[in-house]
């Protein structure tokens, strides 16, 4: 089933939730609802769900209006950041619940609940309390649960936050199979960005109330819309450069900037990530001018090596850039940079094979 | 030095409490003072009358109406209690009203006002000509000298209890479940019966349990409204007064051994209950 968010607004007394947020979610989509804590995702999670009301817009189901239905009768499957199980059921109880209050026969009952616990792998364990399952188990459980009731449409509150890396990742993988299996259309709220690019097909970043940027993770990686967008996927470098007639320049290397054609510079932001760096060693001792020269024709920078962390099959390079006091972070291949065997202390030039700029406030752009 | 102390006092199981000596034996003097010795006297005083004498005084059928009145009375206000009880703690946790924590410390006003004081103001408005008995005289509610009466200061004393009792839990009481009761298809009758009933019924039992134990032992209140009539408003309680004017020290003894009795059956049946239940909503 589709879902259609048009002009949605929420307050909760002062604080904005959610401003003016439209956002279609097709059929059979697993999106993903990225930001910061506050930004909203969570509300507009739970607008969808119906157990909040938006302030005005409207929430359509396959066309349908489904706005003032109440969340029992949207027949949308919820998962819960904390499980929410019911304690004091066992967990074949608990994934029975939904059938249980439609008054569904005791055989259909009993057969959709054992389907169900073996589609999350708790076969056997349907006598347990909660309170006897590990975080990951009770995960699996409050999923079963929530597809006893066939939804249309799944949803997900930060499902894998309570849970160790390990089960995480292990979860999530297992989470989208199910999702392809069943071809529901599944919406979740994490503000882990791995977890969104990992899982999603699409994904959407939101930040104060407003959906900063959608699309498939490649497109959101590799073409932030938004400074906030780039900052918040994070691991970039950010430096201040300039702009002016077309283009930007950073440290004295021009970049293509064809969005500002005026002549008067402005400010802007340098993005770079360390992924897209080129570092190498400075060419040996040649006079000081010819290096300058050679650095502005290639479009390198010198620097010195400060230091080097390996963590697993990537090392990170920290340098200083000449002329600079912000350090840039260069991130190779571990076997890379044991290779290149860089000292701290030696002098290096960084080739980025990908920047990007954002001018800050653009509506003052004239 | 038994094998039992030797685990209480090995430096790995240092408790936070300091001092397992200490506070071990302050827990008993105060235990052995408060409540064994006084209960001991009690016995001992009943055990001066031989089997014979003792039922011939604890069990007259004065005194079994009396045990009647007791009981009945004092069941029926704990479990008038416990159901207001939680609807009161319910709308003090859950609803936001002007007045809201006015109302909060008002709850504790029977726990601080004498009883023998609340006994003669509710007399005093349900006789024939008070305030309320003008009303309700006429359609044959006797709120007064009537066993109703017993009920409702009986109520008004152990209905603090009830609600202190069942407030914290529902406080701490997880919304994230009913929402999921009610995102999986589940009427709110239905998220209240199997979703936080569940969940709060052990509080609602021992809140009874305490209730039922303020309500057996209540004298002052009900010694004024009650009327005092033998075989009809008479508590044990109150008979174990009158024996003693009486000089029958004997005699009241082995009826408060009798009260005594049974209330601690009743109050081990509540605890057992309660347990159990507790347990299955772990």
């Amino acid at each position: 089933m589709s879902i259609h968010i048009r002009g949605v607004s929420k307050s909760f007394g002062t604080f904005k939730a959610l401003d003016n947020v439209s956002l279609d979610v097709p059929q059979g989509t697993l999106l993903a609802l990225l930001g910061p804590s506050g930004s909203g995702k969570t509300t507009l999670l739970r607008i969808i769900a119906g157990l909040e009301w938006p302030d005005s817009g409207r929430i359509e189901e396959d066309g349908e209006d489904i706005t003032d239905r109440h969340a029992r009768q949207r027949e949308v499957g919820f998962v819960f950041q904390h499980y929410a199980l019911f304690r004091h059921m066992s967990v074949f109880e608990n994934i029975a619940f939904g059938l249980r209050v439609r008054k569904a026969p005791k055989q259909e009952v009993e057969a959709k609940v054992n389907e169900l616990l073996h589609l999350v792998r708790l076969d056997g364990l349907g006598a347990r309390k909660p309170a006897q399952l590990s975080g990951g188990q009770r995960q699996r459980v409050a999923l079963a649960r929530a597809l006893a009731i066939r939804p249309k449409i799944l949803l997900l509150d930060e499902p894998f936050g309570a849970l160790d890396a390990k089960v995480r990742v292990e979860l999530r993988q297992w989470l989208r199979r199910l999702h392809d299996e069943i071809g529901m259309t599944s919406v979740f709220v994490t503000h882990d960005q791995e977890e969104a690019f990992e899982l999603a097909d699409e994904v959407v970043v939101m930040n104060h109330g407003r959906i900063e940027q959608r699309g498939t993770p490649e497109e959101v990686f590799e073409h932030p819309a938004t400074p906030f967008v780039m900052d918040f996927l994070g691991n970039v470098n950010v430096f201040h450069g300039r702009v002016e007639k077309g283009q930007a320049f950073w440290h004295g290397i021009p970049i293509d900037y064809p969005d500002y054609p005026h002549s008067q510079a402005r400010p802007a932001r340098v993005y770079l990530r360390p992924h897209e760096l080129d570092i190498a060693r400075a060419a040996a001792e040649q006079p000081g001018g010819n290096a300058a020269t050679a650095a502005a024709v290639t479009g390198s920078l010198p620097a010195s090596v400060l230091r080097i962390a390996r963590s697993g099959a990537i090392s990170r390079v920290s340098c200083r850039p000449d002329g600079s006091d912000t350090e840039l972070h260069v991130d190779l291949p571990t076997d890379t940079a044991r290779d290149l065997s860089l000292q701290p202390g030696e002098r290096v030039t960084i080739t980025p094979r990908k920047v990007r700029v954002f001018l800050p406030d653009p509506e003052y752009v004239i | 030095m038994t094998a039992h102390d030797a685990v209480l006092r090995s430096p790995r199981r240092r408790s936070v409490l300091p001092g397992f000596g200490i506070s071990a034996a302050i827990t008993s003097v105060m235990i052995t003072a408060l409540v064994i010795i006084p209960l001991a006297v009690l016995a001992l005083r009943a055990a001066s009358l031989g089997p014979a004498e003792f039922l011939a005084a604890a069990w007259t059928p004065r005194a079994r109406a009396a045990y009647a009145v007791s009981l009945g009375a004092s069941l029926t206000a704990a479990i008038i209690s416990s159901l207001c009880g939680l609807l009161v703690a319910w709308v003090l946790v859950r609803i936001d009203f002007p007045g809201r924590r006015l109302l909060d410390a008002l709850v504790d006003v029977p726990l601080a006002l004498p009883t023998a004081v609340a006994g003669l103001v509710y007399s005093t408005l349900y006789v024939e000509r008070g305030w309320l008995g003008r009303f309700l005289v006429p359609l044959g509610i006797h709120g007064a000298y009537s066993w109703l009466g017993i009920v409702l200061v009986l109520v008004f004393v152990s209905l603090p209890f009830a609600i202190r009792v069942v407030q914290p839990v529902l406080e701490s009481l997880d919304h994230d479940t009913e929402e999921a009761a009610r995102m999986l298809g589940a009427s709110r009758v239905q998220t209240f019966l199997q979703v936080i009933f569940p969940a709060i019924f052990p509080a609602v039992l021992t809140g009874f349990a305490l209730a039922l134990a303020r309500a057996l032992g209540e004298y002052g209140s009900v010694v004024f409204i009650s009327g005092n009539m033998p075989f009809k408003t008479e508590i044990a309680p109150v008979l174990i007064v009158s024996r003693l004017e009486e000089f029958a020290y004997a005699e009241a003894t082995a009826i408060a051994v009798v009260l005594l009795a049974m209330s601690i059956s009743l109050l081990i049946v509540v605890n057992w209950l309660q347990q159990r239940v507790a347990r299955n909503a772990q």
